[in-house]
């Protein structure tokens, strides 16, 4: 139903093409341009680094060795398996109620913190030297509660008082719960940074299997396991089939039965573990966690969300997975091939720079469908 | 222009050159007769230094001298301010009376840290005439907006934790393009740190090739580039200077784009926490496995230290260790002035500067003291004189040793240490005091 309502509108806007229309070719053109020109100076740095086309616009380029490309997918896709996570809070909001809850990347932040709590706890114990995987799952259940608890009663408090209000506001609720999160975090730990405690040798150093160090591996498994199950969930059960309905139209899905209220708060407290999971990834990586730590994962994977189609869940992964590359390989191999200096406080320019591009070559994502004329107010 | 032309120009100036002359007349007339404060009453001035040229400030017999202090006190930095703000009133207190005259500091002036926080608290400063001195701000952020506003209102400035090179010069006789003329710091300049620095990894650790990292704070971004400037004028070789941002924390790009470039030291003066992750991630990069790591002041911190990613690095700063330094006007050692500190307020110092903002208090009461003299039961001060008196300190004792004033308004000690992190949580309090270079310039 919906392509036959949007299809004759674009064969319309074909035949009188606005000055909008050129002015998104242009760019379409322009970003293909500079991307192609950047990528084929890079592989011409690869081959010989004298080579005239490698000297053209960055003489003392040098390029990379096969350990540092692979060093920079695999912190890439680590970094992205996390946006991803994240992503499918947002997009399963936004697919049952139609609306962006800013606070998640601060669910997150929750996961982290509440992680760094437990794992301090238990190497005080001397629990997390002496079993560390037993302690790792433990603090990856609590994490998965503290942060479903968090989102639902968020939704409680927040969100559910305002459905059935003009979309903007729970926009700017969320927001503003984004804010109380981050605030409540300072008043109740402090505002400086706060480390996890020491991991093992194995999590540290890297692994014979493709030279990995074991905490990305660790975040890759970790990230692949609950997004299968989250599918699973999702396509296969009872409560993943009531969600879908809820999502295709709440109405008709409540007088077939579903109670939408609860699959809501099912959906609020499923997107909070996937973000508890994340948070303690996140901790196990890069051992240090602050207040603001989740502002910025928060807006990437909300930009990952969209990338992948909103409201898609291996549209949130894939879209997150390609925030995470790109954020990552692009300053290296597109820009500084092309001569921009300071290229590494580029990334989240180029980060943001995947969105908007996947905007302007698919308006709805590398997954999503096409909405109708009247979702889109 | 033609001759007549020229003639006619000639009369009319003539004229109007006339009415010029009458109207000085009446008005000098008219001056003469109402009295003159900086020509006729201010009385036997002895040996005050100061030629009156900035005006003089009367203090009635009964009054008080007035200076202000104004230091980031709110907010993320106060753990700077504070203390700074308490050193002032310890020094005030500890100094006594000038020429029979009380001395009082007002209350407490907040910079924010930022520019329109000094801006504003300059305005509320300059609106008294009767203040004679400011010591503040505690960022240069602050001085950036607020020195100017205040030394043109004549007043004297001198700031304990400043250490951008934009406010006073790059060591080196080029003026900075921020200074204002009377002001004055206490604080290292930030190049004498990319000096001490530079010269550490010269000649101490022998390597000389090495890459920066800063993350676009013009403190560190400032601190990078003065420890490139002096390393490549030494003989050293700056192989990649790049960037972070503030909240980065996946830094595999970026030292991968420093691997590329084979690097033996990485020094980067950022701040926690894009610090911990530079020191976390760098050995594992292909490339970096065995780059001596060196970060600055910003990291200089118990937290820190404690990191165990953080072990065998060195870290670059002030030099700390005041111990039995005495305050040449006041008599007090920096351990009975740490005493005091912990008697009155409960807990030490978060920051170093304190010493700093002492030391700054003592020299401004002494330029008053030396500006100054009595007349009739009034004080006269010479603000002019202030800053003579200033310009003028050469090897003035204070708790952080010796202090001598630049034409461009340095007076710090600018001493340097390089501590190296023993490793540890148990051993934080002791890497701090592991100095294992010191550089003074």
């Amino acid at each position: 139903m919906a392509r036959a309502e949007v299809r004759p509108v674009r064969r319309r806007a074909r035949k009188s093409r606005t000055g909008v229309d050129w002015f998104l070719t242009i760019m379409r053109v322009a970003a293909i341009t500079v991307i192609g020109l950047g990528l084929l100076a890079f592989i011409a740095q690869e081959i010989n680094t004298d080579n005239p086309f490698a000297q053209w616009a960055n003489p003392d380029a040098t390029g990379l060795t096969g350990a540092q490309f692979q060093g920079l997918i695999i912190s890439g896709v680590t970094q992205g398996a996390m946006y991803g996570l994240i992503a499918l809070g947002y997009s399963m909001v936004y697919g049952v109620l139609g609306f962006i809850n800013f606070a998640h990347g601060e669910v997150f932040m929750v996961g982290a913190m509440t992680g760094m709590i437990t794992s301090n706890k238990l190497a005080d114990a001397g629990l997390w030297e002496s079993n560390f995987v037993g302690s790792l799952v433990f603090i990856m259940v609590v994490s998965i509660l503290v942060c479903s608890l968090t989102a639902v009663i968020m939704e409680r408090v927040a969100y559910r008082p305002l459905r059935g209000s003009p979309r903007l506001i729970p926009l700017i609720t969320s927001i503003g719960v984004s804010f109380f999160l981050q605030n409540a975090s300072v008043v109740l730990l402090g505002p400086a940074a706060k480390a996890y405690p020491d991991v093992p040798d194995w999590i540290r150093t890297k692994h014979t299997f493709l030279d990995i160090e074991g905490a990305k591996i660790l975040v890759i498994l970790v990230a692949a396991v609950s997004m299968i199950c989250l599918w699973y969930f999702v396509e296969r059960t009872k409560s993943g089939k009531a969600m879908r309905a809820v999502a295709e139209d709440a109405e008709i899905a409540a007088l077939m039965g579903i109670d939408v209220n609860r699959t809501i708060v099912k959906v609020f407290a499923l997107g909070g573990a996937m973000a508890g999971l994340a948070g303690i990834l996140w901790g196990i990586l890069f051992r240090s966690v602050i207040h603001t730590t989740g502002f910025l994962p928060g807006i990437k994977a909300f930009s990952a969300a969209v990338v992948g189609g909103i409201g898609h869940l291996g549209g949130a992964m894939a879209g997150g997975l390609s925030i995470g590359v790109a954020e990552s390989v692009g300053p290296l191999v597109i820009l500084e091939p092309l001569g921009v200096s300071g290229v590494s406080q580029l990334r989240d320019a180029v980060a943001f720079a995947v969105l908007i591009g996947v905007l302007l070559l698919r308006p709805a994502g590398l997954f999503g469908e096409r909405l109708q004329a009247e979702d889109r107010t | 222009m033609d001759r007549l032309g020229s003639q006619v120009h000639a009369r009319k100036y003539r004229r109007a050159l006339t009415v010029l002359l009458a109207m000085v007349a009446v008005l000098s007339l008219l001056a003469t007769s109402c009295g003159n404060d900086d020509g006729v009453d201010i009385g036997d001035r002895g040996t005050a230094m100061g030629d009156g040229s900035l005006g003089i400030v009367e203090v009635e017999e009964g009054d008080v001298i007035q200076i202000r202090s104004l230091e980031a006190i709110t907010g993320d930095v106060a753990f700077l301010g504070l203390p700074n703000q308490r050193a002032v009133e310890f020094a005030i207190e500890h100094f006594g009376q000038i020429h029979g005259f009380d001395v009082d500091m007002g209350t407490g002036l907040d910079d924010l840290c930022s520019a329109d926080g000094g801006q504003a608290a300059a305005q509320i400063i300059v609106a008294d005439e009767d203040v004679i001195g400011v010591i503040g701000t505690s960022c240069s952020g602050a001085a950036v907006a607020a020195a100017p506003l205040i030394t043109e209102a004549g007043m004297a400035m001198i700031s304990a934790s400043n250490t951008s090179p934009a406010l006073t010069s790059d060591l080196a006789g080029t003026e900075g393009e921020n200074r204002s003329v009377g002001y004055y710091r206490t604080a290292h300049n930030d190049r004498a740190q990319g000096e001490a620095v530079s010269t550490f990894v010269l000649e101490e650790l022998g390597l000389t090739k090495a890459a920066t990292i800063h993350d676009g704070d013009p403190y560190t971004q400032g601190l990078a580039e003065a420890f490139k400037d002096f390393f490549e004028r030494d003989g050293g070789t700056v192989t990649a200077a790049t960037a972070v941002n503030k909240d980065d924390t996946d830094m595999v790009p970026v030292l991968t784009e420093i691997a590329a470039s084979s690097p033996e030291l990485l020094f980067f003066p950022i701040f926690q926490p894009a610090g911990n992750f530079v020191a976390d991630q760098a050995p594992g990069i292909p490339g970096l496995e065995s780059t001596v790591l060196m970060g600055a002041d910003g990291l200089l911190n118990l937290d820190f230290l404690a990191l165990p990613q953080a072990a065998g690095m060195y870290l670059s700063g002030p030099d700390t260790r005041f111990g039995s330094n005495e305050n040449e006007s006041t008599g007090t050692t920096a351990d009975e002035f740490l005493d005091m500190y912990e008697e009155s307020f409960g807990e030490r110092p978060a920051a170093p500067f304190w010493a700093h903002a002492y030391d700054a208090t003592t020299l401004l009461l002494e330029a008053i003291k030396a500006a100054s003299w009595v007349d009739g039961g009034t004080l006269m001060i010479d603000r002019q004189g202030i800053r003579d008196h200033l310009n003028s300190v050469q090897g003035f004792q204070g708790l952080i040793g010796t202090i001598n004033c630049d034409e461009f308004g340095d007076c710090g000690a600018s001493r340097i240490t390089v501590v190296q992190n023993i490793g540890g949580e148990e051993n934080a309090d002791a890497s701090m005091e592991n100095v294992v270079y010191s550089w003074a310039r």
